[in-house]
């Protein structure tokens, strides 16, 4: 019966511990923030952090999360902001708000996935080289946002 | 059916699958209809677009399924700029999938008057037209919601508006129209300095007739059209809170996990479910014609309980067919028969039997999946009282509504569809395409509470309606001055979009021909339709003849468009952006390709080099876009970045093929996207000539192919002629000198 928190709920799940976690949020949380794309890892759309390390819930089964922080879309600016901010938290981190800023999303459904692995890089490393971010932000976005991805990671990590 | 034509504002048709026909938002009955069934109290609409609220506030119906292309806000800025709104106090909303906002109304009309449109012959997959069938549309696709929803609709609803509202404060002020003026929602007569709100005037416009034939601004006069606006979309789509299809959810919902028939066409035979059954929260097998699907209180649950499914499908004479025998049929085709006219100038056989040189190639490019980030799903509840609720991500909501009707056999009316994002279409999401709608439908139909069909990215790339694989062989003439006198193609259909395959180049003799060929695999409009393999034909094969008549590829494309002012002008801003013919670092080259599709012209020019491991790095591509006038040029840049990604995707390593009658490919690590590391840079400019607005969600797309396989020729001496670009071996390379 795996236990874990969910952006600071604990969540007593009665589920098979090898459900990906990616189908333990959607569909038994109904948080439906953290995006299906491929099934395999292989696209980035349901990336979540555990313990703040970016990770692709779809391979991941809750078994392995047992006891650790899952913090999703939907809590992301909440994290960031820490627990000694108000009770409702800020509305947006740093990192949506630059995805506002420089008008990132298109269709946006792989975004959320996309937000949480560059809030992750940026939080281990403020200043990434072009280098840094190819090999890190390995995502699929159909939509080809990548120029304004880049864009607003670079504003980001000037700011 | 007679339809009184000086009600309505007619749009011409375009091809490629898009909406072609803007109703009048000025049509009284429909005016009268939105405040019968969609106001509330206190709330007037002014037309069929366009709400106003009694404390100033105006809510704009955009009646276009928003998937990144902006046109949510595009649209609303129209309307409100045509209005003189407070763009503050705009609200923008989808329109419902009623037939108040179809954009297929006037079909009906305009077929039984004129027979059916070109673009709706390529909807209906070629087969014979059923009117009936596209009346009840409510289509987002080729390129067309501003040139002609925006153009001949929301303009023209905003420029009503607000001669109403200025007709109704003279009326109150007993004062001239003509000296009443509008700002930020409110009419002033400056004379008596006297103003109101729009607000204050609502609910006496909304008892007016509106005007037949508003005056619409001059581009001077705009204020909102023309500026970088934020668009509304993006704020719920980076907090997770943006509804898309698959998010529909419900504590009693069930999800279904679906095995179809893996050759196309093919019905199921067998069935032994015994082992799904046992699986924790599986709930029942459902067994369609050409599929069998699990039904679990989880997805996951569902997908590893299919896993379990024993299943047998008939099999078929297509079971043996492969792409190699597939393109040899469409080779043989091509060799054995001369096809139908497509277009013919002058004389070109005889131009060929008297040319001093000639070139000859064939070309080819494979079926391609849409591969939408958002996996195709649909969710269908058949409630209790005899209602559904839908829920999916659509191009067409309003013909989704029916289709949904009419295989679940219920009255269209009690079909209630919940509006959501779409997760990428580009073609996919169209109407036709509607496998996953009828799967969904069948499967929900025996169950009470919501059921969630999802594809699996599995399911989504083999299940597709495909971009057609087209083979192109031509050949052109040269006369002793080494100019090119013929132009000689010949290529696979049928053809989706006419004229695709015309060229804009000055050369005196042309033929141009389609041969149709016969395949099993469903094939759709992807986005930008035929321009896509059409463009990196001919701008393959024109960059193949400046090379073989020692021209420069760009001098030679300027020489042969003195017809074509706007093609030379996006070319030669283009080149001036990319310094095409300075000096580049060492090692690379600048490929070139110019087209206009969808009303847009675009030119396109790839600086590449090729890596250690010889393969093509492409660091930057220019582009210069004719659009006529950039309405929102913040979406006008991301939409072509988007097109030449997208385009980008294709070139490099797009490739859909048949093994044994059945797609090959099945995500992303064997069928690979462009990602952040080979994503280029892309500077945008936007040539403004004040011409026709052009679409933008397409004509970005077409033009990439060629600008980078003409500089991996600069590069290599390999004139890629087959994509994409990652079949090919480029370690014996010779750069090629430029002219």
């Amino acid at each position: 019966m795996p236990r874990f928190t969910v952006n600071g709920v604990e969540h007593d799940l009665d589920i098979e511990p090898d459900m990906p976690l990616l189908w333990a949020l959607r569909d038994e949380l109904g948080m439906t923030g953290t995006k299906f794309g491929c099934g395999i890892a292989a696209c980035g759309a349901c990336t979540v952090h555990v313990n703040g390390n970016a990770i692709r819930s779809c391979v991941t089964p809750v078994s392995a999360v047992e006891g650790q922080e899952v913090t999703t879309i939907e809590g992301l600016a909440t994290a960031v902001a820490g627990t000694n901010t108000s009770s409702t938290g800020p509305d947006l981190s740093a990192v949506q708000q630059a995805w506002i800023d420089h008008q990132v999303p298109q269709c946006g459904y792989c975004q959320s996935g996309m937000i949480m692995a560059v809030s992750s890089l940026l939080a281990q490393n403020p200043n990434p080289t072009d280098a840094e971010i190819d090999a890190n932000i390995t995502n699929v976005c159909r939509c080809g946002s990548y120029p304004r991805v880049r864009r607003a990671i670079r504003a980001l990590a000037t700011a | 059916m007679k339809i009184t034509r000086r009600r309505f504002i007619l749009s011409t048709a375009v091809a490629g699958g898009g909406v072609l026909f803007a109703y009048s938002a000025t049509r009284p009955s429909k005016h009268r209809r939105a405040n019968q069934e969609l106001a509330a109290e206190g709330e007037h609409y002014v037309t069929s677009f366009i709400k106003l609220e009694a404390d100033n506030r105006v809510t704009i119906y955009v009646p276009h399924s928003e998937m990144g292309q902006g046109i949510h806000t595009s649209l609303s800025m129209m309307a409100a700029d045509e209005m003189d709104a407070d763009w503050e106090l705009v609200n923008i909303e989808q329109a419902p999938a009623t037939d108040m906002f179809a954009n297929g109304e006037l079909i009906k009309g305009f077929a039984s008057e004129y027979g059916v449109p070109d673009f709706l012959k390529g909807l209906v997959s070629f087969s014979a037209i059923k009117v009936a069938e596209v009346m009840n549309l409510q289509i987002t696709g080729g390129s067309s919601s501003v040139r002609y929803t925006g153009e001949t609709g929301m303009r023209i609803a905003g420029a009503a508006a607000r001669e109403m509202l200025i007709d109704c404060a003279a009326a109150r002020w007993s004062v001239p129209a003509a000296e009443c003026t509008t700002e930020l929602s409110h009419v002033h007569h400056n004379a008596s300095g006297r103003s109101l709100s729009y607000g204050e005037l609502a609910a006496d416009a909304a008892q007016l007739e509106p005007p037949a034939e508003p005056v619409l601004k001059d581009p001077s006069q705009f204020n909102i059209m023309g500026k970088a606006i934020s668009r509304n979309d993006i704020p719920a789509k980076v907090d997770g809170t943006a509804p898309y299809g698959l998010d529909a959810h419900s504590d009693d919902m069930l999800y279904a996990a679906i095995r179809f028939a893996p050759v196309f066409g093919t019905k199921l035979v067998s069935v032994d479910a015994s082992a799904a059954l046992q699986r924790p929260g599986v709930v029942r097998v459902v067994e369609l014609e050409d599929s069998v699907a699990v039904v679990a209180n989880n997805y996951w649950r569902a997908k590893e309980a299919l896993k379990l499914v024993e299943s047998e499908f008939e099999s078929s004479a297509y079971d043996t067919v492969n792409s190699a025998e597939e393109w040899a049929s469409f080779d043989r085709n091509l060799a054995n028969d001369d096809g139908s006219e497509d277009f013919e100038s002058g004389d070109t056989e005889t131009a060929m039997a008297e040319a001093a040189d000639t070139i000859e190639a064939g070309y080819r490019v494979p079926y391609l999946a849409h591969a939408a980030m958002e996996p195709m799903n649909c969710t269908v509840h058949f409630r209790n009282d005899g209602k559904v609720d839908l829920w999916t991500s659509t191009q067409d909501a309003l013909g989704i509504k029916g289709r949904v009707a009419s295989i679940g056999d219920v009255d269209i009316d009690n079909v209630n569809f919940h509006h959501c994002y779409l997760g990428g279409g580009f073609g996919r999401r169209l109407p036709f395409n509607w496998n996953v709608i009828d799967h969904a439908t069948l499967i929900a139909r025996e169950f009470d509470v919501p059921v969630k069909t999802v594809l699996s990215r599995e399911d989504d790339m083999q299940q597709d309606y495909y971009r057609p694989a087209v083979a192109n062989n031509f050949k052109a003439a040269f006369d002793a001055n080494n100019n090119v006198t013929a132009w000689h193609s010949r290529f696979t259909g049928p053809i989706q979009v006419p004229g695709a395959a015309h060229i804009p180049y000055n050369i005196p003799n042309q033929s141009i021909r389609v041969v149709d060929v016969e395949t099993h695999v469903p094939i759709a409009a992807w986005r930008s339709v035929d321009h896509s393999q059409q463009t990196f034909f001919i701008e393959s094969f024109i960059d193949e003849i400046a090379h073989r008549s020692g021209k420069n590829p760009y001098q030679m494309r300027m020489d042969l468009l003195a017809n074509h002012p706007r093609h030379q002008r996006v070319l030669e801003v283009a080149a001036d952006a990319a310094g095409y013919g300075e000096n580049l670092p060492i090692g690379h080259a600048l490929g070139i390709a110019v087209q206009e599709s969808f009303g847009s012209i675009v030119a396109e020019i790839a600086e590449v080099s090729m890596s250690e491991d010889n393969r093509p790095i492409v660091h930057k591509v220019t582009c210069a876009i004719d659009c006529g006038r950039a309405i929102n040029p913040d979406t006008v840049e991301s939409q072509v970045e988007s097109g030449i990604i997208f385009g980008l995707t294709a070139a490099m390593y797009g490739e859909i093929t048949i093994e044994n009658g059945r797609v090959a490919q099945g995500n992303f690590p064997d069928y690979e996207m462009v990602r952040m590391a080979t994503s280029p840079e892309i500077d945008v400019r936007i040539v403004e000539s004040g011409e026709a607005l052009g679409g933008l969600g397409e004509p970005a797309t077409p033009p990439i192919a060629a600008a980078v396989t003409n500089a991996v020729y600069i590069l290599t001496g390999q004139r890629v002629r087959e994509l994409p670009i990652k079949n090919h071996d480029f370690s014996v390379a010779t750069p090629v000198a430029q002219a």
